[in-house]
């Protein structure tokens, strides 16, 4: 018999019951939670009188509506000026208080990105099952751990029942062999993935990334990675667990201590492919290939390395891509340019759970240091993903870095990567965006995102255009 | 889930083919974040002359006297008497929400959209497909009778008229067990109780560290 992947063994080691439909029963260790996705779930608690299963599985935090300026956050919850947004903060807040679910809400200092919140905390672990009603869920693979995005109905099913019903996804790995050229980050890796496979290369799988670059990888890139599987449209993406894991995971205020830790560190060790394990499709990329990328169209997969031309609709061969390139031209105003140097910004975006973590922020303050940002930008902002993120780096004094180079230096939270608070684009503004989505609208009505790392966000900061990253740092 | 065994109730005709989910619950009431209290906005452009907005107090506005659940004879109905393809449109569950806080139990109609049938399960609700000559006769009968009544009998898959006269339906097995025994999918699940707690306690043997509490 074939050895097994780490998706079969995590898969295996929650499954609760195997139906003859062929759906499961799996067993849910974490469940993370904020404010948009559920209420409903919630409300449908009460409404069958049904109490959570198991509370100590859950933990809260509001990201998404949560204002980020400095000004708004001072009066905590009273502070949200739009009020949908602060009944969806307030009802969170009633709803963990009611049923006694641990929250970090909006005036804590642990308080941010549940995607951040959770791997920083030590509350997702190696091996765990891990869902949020939030599709970049995929992050917390990164340990190890299966962890996918969920919808509300499904929130409510994991709140009663700390099961959801599921069925198995099939196996992919994902190597990049090698190792990759200076200031090419995760961020890079990914969306080079995203470039090769396409946004439903992974749909129906479950990706295990591996190989050298890989290995490699801090925890904070692995995160990375992991956050934009689903972009490649799997909603797994998983990281074998190695020192690297174990290094970042020890001592964090969640990570299981004394005899559990020695216990636990034993069990880690078995959470790789086994070598001989089967994967139904297996994908290959050459670190060293890999360049600095910046997405020009409207979904990641419209990506190119940084010295090459912006590809014309024109020269597509195959018809339903002409068109959708056609579209995306349209929209992102790229007639009459040739390569990424050619569009002018408005805005950049540094953020967002793919990356706001302080190694993205390290990253990003070390290209800007002693530069300004171009006079043509309307605005850069530089948004941590939590709380603790933030003190970490005022601590190693980035935030005035950051201000000194005339970005500014904001409070955790979503913030520009989906605006749904007050921070989001104009229409037609170009946006230089560390976050994971380019779609149509995404950032702000008619706004024009390009997905890049944080290096390459904070050179195209400087620049006022795309530049790549290695060439303005020799300047 | 409230189970649903036989249920007796007075019939409100809808006479409208298509009704979409938009106009069951209009969109501007999608940002609540419940799922009750959506009552009082169902059909909210039929209902009302004036626009809806979430949260505002109904008492007040302006009627539109001739539509059928403002009609005097119609307060109190349970059961909702409609025409072909109903529900259609986007997939949000607050449709069969709406119909299930206003105290809707079934809408009989000839045909019904997928999706929207689909939730009304979830919720509760029972969704009977009758012939379009079936469902014109009760047409016929309800508009003809003040004080109308319809019974459902579920387990024997019969709606039945005040004359006596019955009129069989099809229901999914497994759908109409859920029902009868008031089962959602949590409900289900937690059937399964047994299960889900005997791999607690062999996971809490070998990884005990999942299960330790949390302190703030
Ligand atoms: S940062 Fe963006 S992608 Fe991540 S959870 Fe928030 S809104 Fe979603």
């Amino acid at each position: 018999m074939a050895g097994k992947t780490l998706y079969d063994k995590l898969w295996d080691s929650h499954l609760v019951q195997q139906r003859d439909d062929g759906s499961a029963l799996i067993y849910i260790d974490l469940q993370l939670l904020h404010e948009v996705t559920s209420p409903q779930a919630f409300e449908g608690l009460r409404m069958h009188g049904r109490k959570p299963w198991r509370l100590t599985s859950s933990l809260a935090t509001p990201d998404h509506n949560v204002p980020t300026t400095v000004e708004e956050r001072k009066s905590g919850v009273n502070g949200i000026a739009d009020p949908v947004s602060k009944i969806q903060v307030t009802t969170l807040d009633d709803n963990c208080d009611e049923f006694g679910i641990t929250e970090f809400k909006m005036t804590d200092i642990r308080q941010g990105i549940v995607h951040v919140v959770g791997p920083e905390q030590g509350a997702t672990l190696p091996g765990m099952t891990v869902v949020c009603g939030d599709s970049h869920t995929s992050t917390h693979g990164a340990f190890g751990a299966l962890a996918h995005g969920i919808g509300t109905s499904e929130v409510e099913h994991v709140l009663a029942t700390q099961c959801l019903v599921q069925k198995k996804m099939k196996n992919m790995l994902v190597r990049v062999d090698g190792q990759l050229s200076p200031y090419v980050t995760a961020k890079d890796v990914v969306l080079a993935i995203i470039g090769k496979i396409g946004t439903a290369g992974g749909t129906g799988f479950a990706i295990e990334f591996g190989g050298e670059a890989i290995q490699s990888l801090s925890m904070e890139g692995r995160m990375t990675v992991c956050n934009m599987a689903i972009e490649a449209g799997a909603r797994v993406g998983l990281i074998a667990v190695d020192q690297t894991t174990i290094d970042y995971v020890a001592n964090r205020p969640y990570a299981p201590k004394g005899d559990h830790w020695d216990m636990a560190v034993e069990a880690w060790s078995d959470l790789v492919s086994d070598a001989d394990a089967q994967f139904d499709e297996v994908v290959v990329l050459n670190g060293a290939d890999i360049k600095p990328q910046v997405t020009w169209g409207t979904s990641p997969e419209m990506v190119i390395a940084i010295d090459q031309d912006i590809p014309r609709p024109e020269d597509q061969a195959d018809p339903v891509a002409r068109e959708g390139y056609a579209r995306a031209w349209k929209y992102m105003g790229l007639e009459g340019k040739k390569t990424l140097a050619d569009i002018t910004l408005d805005r950049v975006f540094i953020g967002s759970c793919t990356n706001s973590r302080i190694e993205d922020l390290r990253s990003a303050a070390e290209v800007v240091k002693g530069r300004k940002v171009a006079a043509t930008l309307k605005q850069a902002i530089v948004v941590p993903g939590s709380g603790l993120v933030k003190a970490q780096a005022e601590e190693e004094g980035l935030h005035e870095i950051f201000t000194a180079a005339g970005l500014e230096w904001r409070e955790p939270g979503c913030s520009m990567c989906l605006a749904m608070n007050a921070d989001k684009l104009g229409q037609g503004e170009h946006c230089a965006s560390t976050s994971n989505r380019n779609f149509e609208g995404r950032q702000g009505f008619g706004g024009r995102t390009h997905l890049v790392s944080p290096a390459m966000a904070a050179a195209a900061a400087i620049a006022g255009h795309f530049v790549d990253v290695n060439d303005l740092v020799k300047q | 889930m409230r189970p649903f065994t036989k249920h007796t109730g007075i019939a409100a005709p809808l006479d409208l083919a298509n009704v979409d989910t938009d106009m069951i619950i209009p969109k501007q009431f999608l940002k609540s974040i419940k799922r009750t209290g959506f009552g009082k906005n169902l059909f909210d452009e039929l209902r009302y002359q004036d626009e809806g907005q979430p949260d505002q107090d109904c008492t007040g506005r302006p009627l539109r006297e001739d539509f059928v659940l403002n009609q005097a004879r119609y307060q109190g109905s349970s059961i909702l008497l409609a025409r072909k393809n109903f529900g259609c449109g986007s997939s949000r569950e607050h449709a069969p929400w709406a119909l299930d806080d206003y105290g809707m139990r079934s809408v009989i109609a000839p045909s019904f959209a997928d999706i929207f049938y689909n939730n009304c399960f979830k919720n509760g609700l029972l969704p009977i497909v009758l012939t379009e000559e079936e469902v014109d006769q009760l047409f016929k009968e309800v508009e003809a009778n003040e004080g109308y009544e319809l019974t459902i009998d579920l387990e024997a898959q019969k709606v039945i008229a005040p004359s006596g006269a019955e009129f069989s339906f099809e229901v999914d097995a497994f759908r109409k067990h859920c029902l009868l025994n008031g089962l959602d999918d949590i409900g289900l699940t937690l059937q399964e109780s047994d299960a889900i707690k005997a791999y607690e306690e062999q996971r809490i043997k070998t990884a005990p560290w999942l299960f330790e509490a949390r302190s703030l």
